[in-house]
C-alpha cells in the first residue's frame, strides 16, 4: 500500500465509506490481538463452553423435544461465540477507546459515526464468524450430525446475530460509564441469553408461557434460526418471526445508539 | 475552488454553546479568520476556548449563533469540510497499544489524499519512534503525533487545541516554526493557547476569551498598544502623592497606591516617565523600585480578566481594537 503513495500524490485519493472502515478494522484487528482479555474471552471461552453444555444435555430428555446432542450443541455453542467474541468484547472496546478519547478523535475526520463503530465491530465480528464456522465443522464431525435440512435458516441466523450482537454492544457501551464498569454492563444480557435464549435448556423444555416470552429475547431468534435450519421443524411462519424479532432487536439497538451513544467521558 | 472567492475560511457569528447541564461555556462570540492567517484564541483555562474550537471543528452543534468553515456549516455539512480540514484535539485520543507507524497507518486510510504516514512523521521529528507504542511516548511526543496526523491530508485549514502543552522548549519553538512555515504555505490555522508568549509569536491576530466571550481581538500590536503602560516607585521618605507633579499633566491615566508603592498607568510613557524623572532629579530624591515598562500582551491578558470581572454587569464589554 505504502508502494503506491510514495510516487506523486493523485488527487483524487478521496477516502470512501470502505477503506475508511478498512483502515480502522486493520487497526482494531491489531489492538484485538493485544489486548489479553479480550483475546481470552474472543478465541477460549466459546470453544471451551459447549463442553459443559453436553455435559449438562445428559441429563435432558432431548428426543422428547424432537432434539438430540447435536442440535443442542450447536446453536448453543453458536451463541457463546456471539456473546463472548463479538457482544462481550465489543463493549469493553467501545468503551475504553471511549475513555482513550479515540472516538472523539475519530470523529474529526472524514469517518462518518456508523463508520467509525462498524469498522470498530468488523474484527470481533470476522471472529465471531470465524468461531462459528469452525464450531460447526466440529460439531458436525464429533457429534455426527447429518447436513443442515435448511441451511439459508442457519446462516440467516449467525448473520443476524452478528449484527444484532455488534448493535447490542454499541447500545450497551451507550449506557456503560467507564472501561471498569464494562466488566459488568454485558453481563445482564449474557445470562439472560443463556438461561433463556435456548442455550443451555431448548424453549421446547419450558412450560408455554415462559417459553413464548423466552421467544422475545434478543438471541432467541439465533439460536431457533440455527436449531432449525438444522432440523427442519421450524415453520416458514416461525422462522419469519424469528427474523422479525431479530431485526426488531437491531432496530432498537440502533436507536438506543442514535439517542444515547456519547462520544467522549463524561467529565 | 469555489470557496477561493471567500475572504474568510473562518466565520464566526453570536455563537453560543451550552452544554447539558445548563452551563454556558460560549457566550455570543463573533470573530472571523482570513485565508492564510494564523488567529489566536487566547485564554485561561475554562475561558471556553475549546467549547468554541469543538463548534469550529463540527464536532458539536452550536446553541445558537453560525458557524461557517470553507463556506460550509462544519457539523450539518461534514462530508463537504472534513477532507480539508485538520484537527488536533487538546488531548491524544490514541489507542494506546498501537505503534506510532500503526496510528499513521490507521489515520492516512482515513484521509483523503493522505501524505506518506513516514513523510509527516519526520515533518515532527516521529521518524525514529515509528515502532513505539503510543503509551511509551512522552507526553510532548504524543503532541507530535496529534500534529502530524492533523496535516496528513495537507488541509487547507488547521485547528490546533493547545499545540505545545507538554513540549519543552526546544519542541515549543520546532512547532511554531512548522505552524509558521504551513501559514506561508497558505495553510490557514486557528489554534488556542494559554500561552501569551504563543499567541505573540505566532498569531497574526487573536482573540482573548474571558468567561465565554471575547474581550479584546485585533493583532497582537493592537491589542497591546490599547493596555497603559505603568510606571512603579516607592515614594521617597516624607513625600506624599499630592507632592508629585500634577499627575494629568504628565500623561497619566490613572493611578493606585499600595503603602508607599505608587503605580501610573500611562498611554504617553515617554511622556510619563521624563516628567517624573524631571521632577525627581528637580527635588533631589531617588524614586527606589522605580520600574517602567511598556505594555505586554500579558498585561493586556491580565488587566482585561481583571476588567471585565469587574463590569460584569455593566453590558457589552467587548474591546474591537481591529481596524
Amino acid at each position: 500500500m505504502s508502494a503506491t503513495h510514495t510516487t506523486a500524490r493523485p488527487a483524487s485519493a478521496a477516502t470512501t465509506a470502505l477503506s475508511r472502515m478498512t483502515a480502522l478494522a486493520r487497526a482494531e484487528l491489531t489492538l484485538l490481538g493485544r489486548t489479553k482479555g479480550a483475546l481470552v474471552a474472543a478465541v477460549f471461552v466459546p470453544l471451551v463452553m459447549p463442553v459443559s453444555v453436553r455435559a449438562a444435555a445428559k441429563d435432558m430428555d432431548l428426543a422428547a423435544a424432537g432434539l438430540n446432542t447435536g442440535t443442542l450443541v450447536l446453536p448453543a455453542s453458536i451463541g457463546f461465540s456471539l456473546l463472548f467474541a463479538v457482544y462481550s468484547v465489543l463493549v469493553g472496546s467501545y468503551v475504553v477507546r471511549r475513555e482513550e478519547l479515540v472516538l472523539k478523535r475519530l470523529r474529526t475526520g472524514e469517518l462518518r459515526d456508523f463508520e467509525i463503530l462498524a469498522g470498530s465491530a468488523l474484527p470481533a465480528v470476522l471472529t465471531g464468524l470465524g468461531q462459528c464456522l469452525l464450531l460447526t465443522a466440529a460439531c458436525t464431525t464429533l457429534l455426527d450430525m447429518s447436513a443442515p435440512s435448511a441451511p439459508h435458516l442457519v446462516v440467516a441466523g449467525v448473520l443476524l446475530g452478528l449484527v444484532l450482537c455488534a448493535a447490542l454492544a454499541a447500545a450497551t457501551a451507550a449506557f456503560t460509564r467507564t472501561g471498569e464498569s464494562a466488566q459488568a454492563t454485558p453481563m445482564p444480557l449474557m445470562l439472560v441469553s443463556m438461561m433463556g435464549s435456548g442455550m443451555f435448556f431448548p424453549l421446547e423444555l419450558l412450560p408455554d408461557k415462559l417459553a413464548s416470552v423466552c421467544e422475545l429475547l434478543p438471541l432467541t431468534p439465533v439460536v431457533s434460526l440455527v436449531r432449525g435450519g438444522w432440523t427442519g421443524d421450524l415453520s416458514a411462519s416461525d422462522a419469519l418471526g424469528a427474523v422479525a424479532t431479530a431485526v426488531a432487536w437491531i432496530a432498537i439497538a440502533v436507536f438506543a445508539v442514535q439517542r444515547r451513544f456519547r462520544w467522549e467521558p463524561r467529565r | 475552488m469555489e470557496t477561493n472567492e471567500h475572504e474568510h475560511v473562518i466565520e464566526v457569528t453570536d455563537l453560543r454553546r451550552v452544554y447539558g447541564g445548563g452551563f454556558e461555556a460560549v457566550r455570543g462570540i463573533d470573530f472571523s479568520v482570513r485565508r492564510g492567517e494564523i488567529f489566536a484564541l487566547l485564554g485561561t483555562n475554562g475561558a471556553g476556548k475549546t467549547s468554541t474550537v469543538e463548534l469550529l471543528e463540527g464536532l458539536a452543534a452550536p446553541a445558537d449563533g453560525r458557524v461557517r468553515v470553507l463556506g460550509h456549516d462544519p457539523y450539518t455539512e461534514r462530508a463537504l469540510v472534513r477532507p480539508r480540514t485538520g484537527v488536533m484535539l487538546q488531548e491524544g485520543g490514541f489507542p494506546s497499544e498501537l505503534t506510532v507507524a500503526e496510528t499513521a497507518r490507521m489515520w492516512a486510510g482515513c484521509v483523503s489524499g493522505a501524505r506518506p504516514p513516514a513523510e509527516v512523521l519526520a515533518l515532527v521529528g516521529l521518524e525514529s519512534k515509528a515502532r513505539v507504542r503510543v503509551k511509551q511516548l512522552s507526553g510532548g511526543q504524543k503532541r507530535r503525533l496529534d500534529l502530524a496526523l492533523a496535516l496528513l491530508g495537507d488541509p487547507e485549514v488547521l485547528f490546533l487545541d493547545e499545540p505545545s502543552t507538554g513540549l519543552d522548549a526546544e519542541g515549543r519553538r520546532d512547532t511554531w516554526e512548522l505552524v509558521s512555515a504551513l501559514r506561508d504555505g497558505g495553510t490557514t490555522v486557528l489554534l488556542t493557547t494559554h500561552y501569551l508568549e504563543e499567541a505573540e509569536h505566532l498569531a497574526d491576530r487573536l482573540a482573548i476569551m474571558h468567561e465565554g466571550r471575547i474581550a479584546a481581538t485585533g493583532t497582537p500590536a493592537e491589542v497591546t498598544a490599547a493596555q497603559p503602560s505603568r510606571i512603579t516607585f516607592e515614594l521617597p521618605e516624607g513625600y506624599f502623592v499630592g507632592d508629585l507633579p500634577p499627575l494629568d499633566e504628565l500623561g497619566v491615566g490613572g493611578h493606585d497606591t499600595d503603602g508607599r508603592i505608587v503605580r501610573l498607568r500611562t498611554h504617553e510613557l515617554q511622556r510619563t516617565a521624563t516628567g517624573l524623572l524631571m521632577w525627581a532629579a528637580q527635588a533631589r530624591v531617588e524614586l527606589r523600585r522605580l520600574d517602567v515598562r511598556s505594555a505586554s500582551l500579558e498585561e493586556a491578558f491580565l488587566g482585561i480578566a481583571k476588567e471585565v470581572s469587574a463590569e460584569r454587569n455593566t453590558g457589552s464589554n467587548v474591546k474591537e481594537y481591529a481596524a
